[in-house]
C-alpha cells in the first residue's frame, strides 16, 4: 500500500468532562481532518462505549479505513479495547494507535485550555504521522505446560499450591526453610477471631505435604531461572539435610538426644533454643529434621555422632551434599512473604539494649502456648508477670525515615496482643497509636470489645523508651514518652513491658528474587504488580505471578486470597493449554548483524543468544519482552522494534513538532 | 575518437586528504584519465571557476566533490558545480558529514575567530587584524569569501546523488564508486556507495560480551593484537561505523575513529556511537558512569568527530546560551 493510499480514521474523545472540561474536542477533531491521510475525524463523548467502538466499526467499513487513531485517555486503560474493535471490522489490530490527551493534556493542564488544546492537537499529529507507518502484526502462539512452581511456603504460597494441586495440576512449592508454614505458624492467635493459628494452619500444610499433586522442595531455594511463559526452567538448590528422607520417620531421637542447644533466632525468634539437629516445631511438615552444620560438633570436630547413634532407621547421612533440581514449569507464583523490621534501627525504643523491651515476633512466642514460655506472658526473667504493658503502634512504618507505608497488620495485632496480655496476666495495658486503621471485615468490631475490655489508648506517637527515672513511681521502670495528641500534652507512662509493633519491609534479597523472575520492585521494595488496581497478582512477566506480602504489607485473609487469585490466573493459562505472546518484539536482520555484541548482555530477560559459528546475534522471540533496550543499544541499527521501528518513531516526532496554534496543521522545517 | 564522460573534482573546505586519496589509486589513476575526460580540478591542474561557468547546464557527468561548506566560496561552488553536472558524489567524510571542519558547530564564527585571531597563545597579532569580507585598499576593494556561522555539509546545500565516505575514502572504495559509475550499476540515488554492516564485520578481532570498566589513551596499554579493542577499553567507533575501509584501523591496533560515518539507516552517527558505548558501561550507580566517562577526554568529540553537522544536533547554540542568527542566504545554503 502506497503512502497516499492509506486512509486514517480519527476519534477525539471527550471522556465525559474528563478531557472536555479542558481540551476543546471539537477543535480538535476539526483541526486533525486536515491532517495528512485523515479521511474522517469525529469526536465522541465516551469512545469506549459501545456506541463509540461501534461508531470505529462503522467507519472502518464506509470510508475503507486502513488506519486508525483514537486520541483518549492511556493505552494502559483502552488500547486493548480500540484494537479489539479495529479487529473486529476485520482490520489488524496493529494498525491502531492511541493518543493520550486525558493524562498528557487535560488532566496536566487543568487551567489551560489553549494550551492543552494545543497539546492535544500535537498528540493527534504524532500518533497520525506514526500510525500510517503501523504494519499488521500477528501474536505468537506458545504451549503452556501445566506444572507450576510456587516459592514460598508461607500461607499465601501453600493456599496457591492448594488450589493448583485440587485442580489436578501438579505443583513444586520450595522454601527455604526446613518446614513450610511461614509466619503464621509462629503465631499464637489470629485476629479479630482468636483463634488458634497453628490450628487453622497446620491442616493446610499437612494438605500440602501429603498431596499427590504437590511436590515439597523445603530447605531449597531457587538459583536460575530460564524460559518463557509457558516453558520456565528453573534449578532449585536443595540444601543437604543430612537427613536421609526416605528412612527417617521423625521420631525426634536424634534431637532429644543431640548435646548441642542453639537459640533459635527464625522460629522462636531468639526467644528460646534449638538443636543442632532440630525440626522447627512439632507440626512441621516435612517432619524430618536437618542438621544446622555450623554448630553441629561432629562438623566442627569429627566428633559426637550422637544423632546417627541413636537413629532406629539410621537415617543420619553426614556425607550428604547439596543436590540441584531442574524443574520444567508453565506458571510461577512468587510468596516470598515479608521481613520484620529491624526495631534496633530505632535507638531511642531500646530494643536489645532494654531487656524488657519485646519485638511484635517475640511476644507471639511468648504468648504461644508451644512457645518458650508455654504461653506465659514474663518479663526477660522468665519469671516476672508484668503489672503494665505498652504496646507500642506503627514502629518502623508510616515514618519517613524507615518506612513511609502502612503496614496494615500492625493495628490489629496490637489489638489482639493487648487482649492477650489483660487475659493472661490482667495487667494495664496502654496502646501508643498514631491512628487506628482497623478497616476489614469484624476489625472495627474487635476494635470496640478491646476498649471495653479496658486497655488505655493513648494517641500519640512515642518519642522514647528509657529507663531514666524522673520520679519515685518510674523508679526500675520503663518510661514510655509521648505526646498525647488528644490532650496535647507531653506524658511519662512507667511501665514493666513494652512491646512494638514491628512494621512489614520486604525480604532482603527481594531485589534479587525479582530481577531473577523478571520482577520489579517498586520504592518500597515490594514486587511490582502489573496493575495496582485491576491486575494485583500479574506481573510484567507473563506467567509470573505474585500472592501475598512479597506484593505489599498484608494480612492472613487479603495473603489466602491472593495466594487463590493467583492460583487462579494459572489454572486459567493451564486451561488455556496456549497463551498468545504479544508481536511487540525486537529482531535481528542476522544479513546486517556484524557481531560486534554491543547487545549481549543488555537484555533484561536473557533473549539474546550469540551465534558463535555464524557471528551474529539472535533474539529468541518467545523470551522478548519488546522493551527496547537491544534496539536503541545497536550501534548499527539492525535490530528493529516491531511496533517501534524507526520510521515509526521519526514520524511520530515530525508529528509533534507540527505546528499546531492555527486552524490548519503546519508542517515547518526543522532548520 | 568517442566522446568521455566528462569529469570535475572539487575541493572546498577539507584538508587536502581527499585529493591525495585519488592520486593514492597509484597506477590505475591512469585508468581514469583514460576513462574520463577531466574538465575541473583545480588542486593538479590550471582551472578558473570562469571556464566551469561558461559550460553548459549537466555538461559535466560525473562530479567528486570534497571538502565541507563553511564559506560563500565553497557554496558557490558547490551550487555551480551541482548545475553543471548530471551525477553529484559527496566525496570523503567532510563533504558527506562534515567530518573535522564540521566540529567547529561545537562554537561559533564569533568565538573562533576571537581565539585564532586574539587569544591563542601563539597569534602575535599586536594590531588586532581580522580578516574582513571587504578590505578598502589603494587600488581598490579586495573581497573575501563570506565565513559561515554553521558548517554545512554538501547535502544540506545542493541536492546529492550519492555519497561515498571515507577520510579519505579507502583506494578500493574509489575505485567501486569508480567502476559503479562506468558501468551504470548505481545503487537508487542518494544512496551511500559502500556495505551496508558495519567495521566489526571485517574485524578479525574476537568480540565477547562487553563490560567496560574505564578507557584508556592508545599510548597507555599496548592490547592484546586479537581481543576487540573496545572491550580492552580502548575508543572504538567500528561498532557504529559503516564498513568497506577493510578494518584497518582497529587491525594495527587503533580504534576506529568512524570516518566512514553512520551504518545505513542511521541519521545520528554519534548518538549510535554514544548509546553503544554506554551501553557496555560496566556501573551500576550514575557516580561510576562518570568515573568511566572521565577516562574519556571530549566525548563529544570522539562520538561526533564526523557528523556533527547533518546530526541531529546540528550545532551547539553560543555558549551564553544566545541563538546564532546566520544571515538569510547561508540558512538557505547560498552564497551572499
Amino acid at each position: 500500500m502506497s503512502e497516499q493510499e492509506k486512509r486514517v480514521g480519527v476519534y477525539v474523545c471527550h471522556c465525559g468532562h474528563n478531557i472536555a472540561g479542558t481540551v476543546d474536542v471539537e477543535h480538535v477533531a476539526e483541526w486533525s481532518q486536515h491532517l495528512p491521510n485523515v479521511v474522517i475525524s469525529r469526536d465522541n463523548k465516551f469512545m469506549c462505549a459501545s456506541t463509540g467502538q461501534e461508531q470505529i466499526e462503522e467507519d472502518i467499513k464506509e470510508f475503507g479505513l486502513t488506519h486508525v487513531v483514537v486520541a483518549s485517555c492511556s493505552p494502559h486503560m483502552h488500547e486493548k479495547t480500540f484494537r479489539n474493535a479495529c479487529a473486529r471490522a476485520g482490520m489488524n489490530p496493529y494498525l491502531f494507535e492511541m493518543a493520550n490527551i486525558r493524562e498528557h493534556a487535560s488532566w496536566v493542564h487543568p487551567n489551560d485550555r489553549d494550551g492543552a488544546t494545543n497539546k492535544a492537537k500535537a498528540l493527534v499529529s504524532a500518533a497520525v504521522h506514526r500510525v500510517i507507518h503501523h504494519e499488521p502484526l500477528e501474536p505468537m502462539q506458545v504451549k503452556i505446560r501445566p506444572e507450576t512452581l510456587v516459592v514460598g511456603g508461607g500461607i499465601a504460597g501453600i493456599q496457591a499450591a492448594l488450589e493448583i494441586a485440587d485442580a489436578g495440576y501438579h505443583v513444586y512449592l520450595v522454601e527455604r526453610e526446613p518446614s513450610i508454614g511461614g509466619h503464621m505458624a509462629m503465631f499464637d492467635k489470629t485476629f479479630p477471631t482468636l483463634d488458634c493459628s497453628a490450628c487453622i494452619l497446620t491442616p493446610k500444610m499437612f494438605d500440602a505435604g501429603a498431596h499427590p499433586n504437590i511436590t515439597l522442595l523445603t530447605y531449597s531455594e531457587v538459583e536460575k531461572v530460564d524460559g518463557y511463559v509457558g516453558n520456565f526452567t528453573v534449578r532449585v538448590r536443595k540444601r543437604a539435610r543430612m537427613v536421609d528422607e526416605d528412612l527417617c520417620t521423625g521420631c525426634g531421637s536424634c534431637w532429644d538426644k543431640c548435646p548441642i542447644k542453639v537459640v533459635d533466632d527464625v522460629f522462636e525468634a531468639g526467644m528460646g533454643y534449638r538443636k543442632a539437629i532440630y525440626r522447627p516445631f512439632p507440626q512441621a511438615v516435612p517432619k524430618y529434621p536437618v542438621i544446622d552444620v555450623e554448630n553441629c560438633t561432629y562438623f566442627k570436630t569429627g566428633k559426637c555422632r550422637m544423632c546417627e547413634k541413636v537413629c532406629p532407621t539410621e537415617a543420619i547421612r553426614f556425607d550428604m551434599e547439596d543436590q540441584y533440581v531442574d524443574l520444567e514449569v508453565g506458571n510461577v507464583i512468587l510468596a516470598t512473604g515479608y521481613k520484620l523490621f529491624d526495631c534496633r534501627r530505632i535507638p531511642n525504643y531500646g530494643y536489645g539494649r532494654l531487656e524488657n523491651v519485646f519485638s511484635s515476633l517475640e511476644f507471639e512466642r511468648l504468648t504461644n502456648a508451644a512457645g518458650p514460655t508455654e504461653g506465659k506472658v514474663v518479663l526477660r526473667d522468665g519469671e516476672t508477670v508484668p503489672e503494665s504493658v505498652a504496646i507500642i503502634h506503627c514502629v518502623g512504618s508510616r515514618d519517613k525515615n524507615y518506612n513511609e507505608h502502612c503496614s496494615a497488620i500492625c493495628c490489629m495485632s496490637s489489638l489482639k496482643f493487648a487482649h492477650l496480655v489483660m487475659e493472661k496476666t490482667g495487667a494495664q495495658v496502654y496502646n501508643f497509636y498514631i491512628d487506628m486503621r482497623p478497616i476489614s471485615k469484624g476489625y472495627e468490631e474487635f476494635y470496640h470489645r478491646i476498649l471495653s475490655e479496658g486497655t488505655t489508648f493513648i494517641r500519640g506517637k512515642v518519642s522514647e523508651i528509657t529507663d531514666a527515672a524522673h520520679a519515685p513511681d518510674e523508679e526500675g521502670k520503663l518510661i514510655v514518652v509521648a505526646e498525647d495528641t488528644l490532650i496535647g500534652k507531653q506524658r511519662r507512662v512507667p511501665v514493666d513491658m513494652v512491646i512494638l509493633a514491628a512494621g512489614l519491609e520486604p525480604r532482603a534479597d527481594s531485589q534479587a528474587v525479582g530481577y531473577m523472575f523478571g520482577v520489579g520492585c517498586g520504592d518500597t521494595g515490594f514486587f511490582t504488580e502489573r496493575h495496582p488496581k485491576l491486575d494485583p497478582v500479574a506481573t510484567a512477566t507473563e506467567g509470573v505471578f505474585i500472592a501475598g506480602a512479597c506484593q505489599g504489607a498484608k494480612d492472613i485473609p487479603d495473603s489466602v486470597a491472593q495466594g487463590a487469585a493467583a492460583a487462579a490466573r494459572v489454572l486459567g493459562t493451564i486451561s488455556r493449554r496456549e497463551v498468545a505472546l504479544e508481536p511487540v518484539r525486537a529482531s535481528i536482520d542476522e544479513s546486517r548483524c556484524s557481531g560486534c555484541r554491543i547487545c549481549n548482555n543488555m537484555c533484561p530477560y536473557n533473549a539474546i543468544d550469540f551465534i558463535e559459528a555464524e557471528g551474529v546475534s539472535r533474539v529468541n522471540p518467545a523470551l522478548c519482552k519488546g522493551c527496547g533496550t537491544c534496539v536503541a543499544a545497536c550501534p548499527s541499527q539492525v535490530i528493529t522494534g516491531a511496533h517501534f521501528t524507526f520510521d515509526q518513531l521519526m514520524a511520530e516526532i515530525d508529528g509533534i513538532l507540527v505546528d499546531v496554534t492555527g486552524e490548519m496543521p503546519l508542517v515547518t522545517e526543522v532548520i | 575518437m568517442s566522446e568521455k564522460p566528462k569529469l570535475a573534482l572539487y575541493w572546498a573546505s577539507s584538508c587536502g586528504g581527499c585529493e591525495i586519496a585519488v592520486l593514492g589509486l597509484h597506477e590505475k589513476i591512469l585508468n581514469v584519465a583514460e576513462a574520463f575526460d577531466i574538465v575541473f580540478w583545480p588542486c593538479v591542474m590550471d582551472f578558473k571557476y570562469a571556464d566551469v561557468e561558461a559550460m553548459d547546464d549537466d555538461s559535466i557527468d560525473v562530479c567528486l566533490f570534497n571538502g565541507a561548506i563553511r564559506n560563500d566560496e565553497n557554496a558557490r561552488l558547490a551550487h555551480l558545480l551541482r548545475r553543471k553536472s548530471k551525477v553529484m558524489v559527496a566525496f570523503g567524510s567532510c563533504a558527506s558529514g562534515g567530518s573535522m571542519p564540521g566540529l567547529a558547530n561545537f562554537t561559533d564564527r564569533d568565538a573562533m575567530f576571537d581565539w585564532i585571531y586574539h587569544k591563542s597563545p601563539t597569534t602575535d597579532n599586536p594590531d588586532g587584524i581580522v580578516p574582513m569580507k571587504h578590505t578598502d585598499v589603494p587600488e581598490g576593494d579586495l573581497e573575501l569569501p563570506g565565513f559561515w556561522h554553521t558548517v554545512k555539509t554538501l547535502a544540506q546545500v545542493v541536492p546529492v546523488d550519492y555519497f561515498l565516505p571515507g577520510c579519505p575514502p579507502e583506494a578500493s572504495s574509489i575505485e567501486m564508486a569508480v567502476n559503479a559509475i562506468l558501468t551504470g550499476q548505481l545503487p537508487p540515488p542518494g544512496s551511500v556507495i559502500g556495505p551496508d554492516v558495519t567495521v566489526c564485520d571485517e574485524c578479525p578481532r574476537e568480540k565477547h560480551e562487553k563490560k567496560i570498566k574505564r578507557f584508556y589513551r592508545p599510548y597507555e596499554i599496548i592490547p592484546d593484537p586479537d581481543t576487540c579493542l573496545l572491550e580492552q577499553g580502548l575508543f572504538c567507533a567500528g561498532i557504529a561505523t559503516r564498513s568497506g575501509c577493510g578494518a584497518r584501523c582497529p587491525q594495527v591496533g587503533m580504534g576506529c575513529r568512524g570516518c566512514y560515518g553512520p551504518n545505513e539507516g542511521v541519521v545520528d552517527h554519534g548518538a549510535k556511537i554514544l548509546t553503544g558505548i554506554a551501553s557496555v558501561l560496566d556501573a551500576q550507580t550514575p557516580e561510576e558512569v562518570d568515573a568511566i566517562l572521565d577516562t574519556l577526554p571530549d566525548p563529544a568529540g570522539y562520538f561526533y568527530r564526523f557528523h556533527l553537522p547533518d546530526s541531529l544536533l546540528r550545532r551547539r547554540a553560543r555558549a551564553n546560551g544566545e541563538k546564532i542568527v546566520a544571515p538569510a542566504s547561508e540558512a538557505a545554503g547560498e552564497p551572499a
